[in-house]
């Protein structure tokens, strides 16, 4: 492979403590390189990065390709292609595929797939009990011998106290996380949308925050008296983040993920119930989006993640108590957390990088997140500047379900590398 | 002024005047009601469909009544005897009702929003005649009517909403109506199932049946709906009668001069005793009878009939 030069980049990369105004990058044999010498440049491939900024791939360790089994809404090969167009590299897949991902077969077909079709990096997870149905455990030594990242029952937390504690137990002899959807069952049946003044005026089943909060507070215990590790997903509730970050000062092995929506939408989006605002867990009130833009700032929420959820505009397109929870994240989820957090409250530039690449990258051991030299050359060019439309049926994902659709954008991807080869490059797809 | 709205979606959305124009027009078509010849030609050569996607007995029957005292043609479509039940989604239905060239379609539905869906998608005038737990606007409509006729101004009345608020419909759609006429108003009933964040409605939250009961001149009793609720609302129908069920004592606390309303159908012996729903301070088969003639304003409007073109004499 020939060797790329690229020059004129601001590059920035938390992991290796980079951040520079106009730097350079060296790609050799689909790994980051140290400067090779002058006569070795002579004959490299010179790519003017125009001042864009060049950052580690992005790492999102919270997607649904819908593979196996629901090919209808997207595909690994159509997620990829998504998550590319997005900056993204590496992506962790949850596994309430069809059948679920309770077995070494199921996961054995996602890799098989993603090697054939994937044009970026996708990493399995496991399920922690059979079926995705609380009941007993999956077989989850057999899952990390077959390369599962994490475990996870997804968007069915396991409601047993006692299943969870063993499946801490069980899981920690094989260092894998677990990565929790903290929400008590009980409290939620039937539920559509945060519980509140809206709801009730909205005539919409209430999903209160405290259903959340238990099940957080109860993996922070579950926790400390483990020793594992458990991941809050998508945390929506600011009393879940102050639990988070107490349970944090303890020095519990405890982390948290925020996701675009929950950063910058609330509960008003219901409000004509557009199902293109109905997830799970559902927007909340703007008291609870400031704190969780308060728990990222102060490092109680560790990363972002998209829960990229593709719906077919048919399942969408229905009454808002019907309709499937989730909205796609992959193609906007830069954008919208550059003009959150960095434009409207004042993170930094390679924070925001961070939260994207290193952190993430290390809680769930990914061989990504940096542009450090020997590290895979996972890379993306972005404008932070750059307005743009988005056209979510334009979009690379098979679905077209996001809340963004149709609104003006600002910053934007240009390129994206993965394993030193451009595989996106200005809204097109490069030949694999 | 002139009506301007295609849709009936919700109250929340109207404004006094509108509601007032509603009031005014049905007023003049009650008076036809009560002719030897109850049938006018206002909407002849108009199909009417009603698509009631729940069980209803009364609304459904007022609807039918009301549009067929306008002279128009009504199709009444029941989720039992559908496609729906072979899977159809709203969407085609509604879009084959109007491919089938109704002109107008009134929906009960049980999920929230569906009147709004249907309202984007047709390009006829959609009336909601329940939605979920949403609105019920012309139940909210033929109540204030029917308040108004007894007490004349609604302006700083004492007006009682009790039992379950959580679950219903008409108490939302009376809400948004009678804060706009100014009412001082008070849900009543078990705390799970009045919520204190309905304040933000610009209403009183109560969960002392006395002293919201004391000296109100409207009292609206809600049906209790045993087949909504999970085991945890209340303990039993027995605790909610001994409770919050009205009885003869407690309707001394009213105003003397007060009204018991019902929007039906009624449990008899559990929210209210028999004595009182029959007795003469209630109005609840007025307001039945006052639900044609809203209906047959509200119809009428959104088929874009003037408000001047309906005169009693006519």
């Amino acid at each position: 492979m020939p060797l790329i030069h690229l020059t004129n980049a601001r590059v920035i990369d938390p992991a290796s403590k980079r951040d520079e105004a106009a730097g350079e990058l060296f790609i050799r044999d689909g790994v980051f390189i140290a400067r090779p010498s002058a006569l070795a440049l002579k004959k490299a491939k010179v790519v003017n990065a125009g001042g864009l900024v060049a950052a580690p791939g992005l790492v999102d360790v919270h997607v649904h390709f819908r593979e196996p089994g629901q090919t209808h809404k997207e595909t690994i090969e159509t997620g990829s292609r998504a998550a590319a167009a997005g900056g993204f590299t590496s992506v962790i897949c949850m596994p309430n595929t069809a059948p679920v991902a309770d077995n070494t077969g199921t996961i054995q077909l996602i890799k098989d797939s993603a090697a054939r079709s994937s044009c970026i990096h996708v990493y399995p997870t496991g399920c922690i009990t059979v079926g995705m149905k609380g009941q007993a455990l999956a077989p989850i030594g057999s899952l990390k011998r077959a390369g599962v990242v994490a475990i996870t029952d997804d968007g069915d937390c396991v409601q047993s106290n006692e299943l969870m504690r063993r499946a801490c137990e069980y899981a920690q002899m094989f260092d894998l996380p677990l990565m929790d959807h903290c929400q008590d069952h009980s409290m939620t049946v039937g539920a559509v949308m945060n519980e509140g003044a809206l709801s009730l005026k909205l005539g919409l089943k209430g999903w209160p925050n405290a259903a959340e909060d238990l099940i957080v507070a109860r993996n922070c215990i579950l926790s400390e008296y483990t020793g594992a590790h458990i991941h809050m997903q998508h945390v929506s509730s600011g009393n879940s983040v102050e639990i988070l970050r107490r349970a944090k000062a303890r020095g519990l092995r405890v982390t948290g993920e925020a996701t675009p929506h929950h950063i910058a939408l609330t509960e008003q989006g219901v409000a004509t119930y557009d199902t293109h605002f109905k997830m799970n867990p559902p927007l909340r009130t703007e008291a609870d989006r400031l704190a969780i833009i308060a728990g990222i700032k102060d490092g109680t929420l560790d990363i972002l993640a998209t829960d990229h959820a593709p719906h077919t505009p048919d399942e969408k397109d229905r009454e808002f108590d019907l309709a499937p929870n989730g909205i796609l994240g992959l193609e906007t989820a830069l954008a919208v957390s550059l003009d959150i957090l960095v434009r409207k409250n004042k993170l930094k530039l390679a924070t925001l990088v961070d939260l994207w690449t290193r952190k993430p990258a290390s809680l769930f051991k990914l061989p990504a997140g940096t542009l450090a030299e020997g590290a895979p050359a996972d890379l993306v060019l972005f404008d932070p500047d750059a307005e743009w439309t988005y056209d979510a049926k334009a979009g690379f994902s098979k679905s077209r379900n996001s809340p963004w659709h149709g609104q003006k954008l600002r910053g934007r991807v240009r390129s994206t590398y993965v394993s030193g080869k451009l595989i996106y490059h200005a809204g097109t797809f490069v030949a694999r | 002024m002139s009506w301007t709205r295609r849709h009936l979606l919700t109250l929340e959305e109207l404004s006094l005047a509108e509601i007032e124009q509603i009031h005014t027009t049905a007023t003049a078509f009650k008076k036809i009601l009560g002719r030897s010849v109850k049938k006018v030609p206002a909407l002849r050569g108009k199909t009417i469909v009603n698509l009631f996607l729940e069980p209803s007995t009364r609304t459904r029957m007022a609807f039918d009544m009301a549009a067929k005292r306008l002279s128009a043609d009504v199709i009444s479509f029941d989720a039992a005897s559908s496609s729906t039940t072979k899977g159809e989604t709203l969407r085609d239905t509604a879009e084959n009702i109007a491919a089938l060239g109704a002109d107008m379609i009134v929906i009960r539905h049980n999920c929230a929003g569906s009147p709004l869906y249907l309202s984007k998608i047709l390009g006829i005038p959609v009336i909601n005649a329940g939605d979920g737990s949403h609105e019920h606007p012309t139940q909210g409509l033929l109540d204030t009517f029917t308040m108004k006729e007894h007490l004349g101004t609604l302006k700083g009345r004492r007006i009682v909403i009790l039992g379950d608020i959580l679950f219903s419909r008409v108490a939302r759609s009376n809400i948004h109506a009678l804060v706009k006429f100014g009412a001082d108003v008070t849900l009543c009933g078990p705390a799970t199932l009045v919520p204190r964040p309905l304040e933000t409605l610009g209403v009183k939250v109560s969960h002392d049946l006395r002293s919201a009961l004391a000296d109100a001149e409207v009292v609206m009793l809600l049906r209790i709906q045993h087949e909504r609720q999970t085991a945890t609302m209340f303990p039993s129908l027995g605790e909610y009668t001994s409770m919050f069920g009205l009885n003869k004592t407690r309707a001394s606390w009213l105003h003397p001069k007060a009204i018991i309303m019902h929007p039906g159908p009624i449990n008899r012996g559990v929210e209210i005793d028999s004595d009182l729903a029959d007795g003469d301070r209630s109005v609840i088969l007025e307001q039945v009878t006052n639900g044609i003639a809203v209906r047959m304003a509200c119809l009428y409007l959104c088929a874009g009939g003037s408000p001047e073109a309906v005169t009693p004499t006519a």
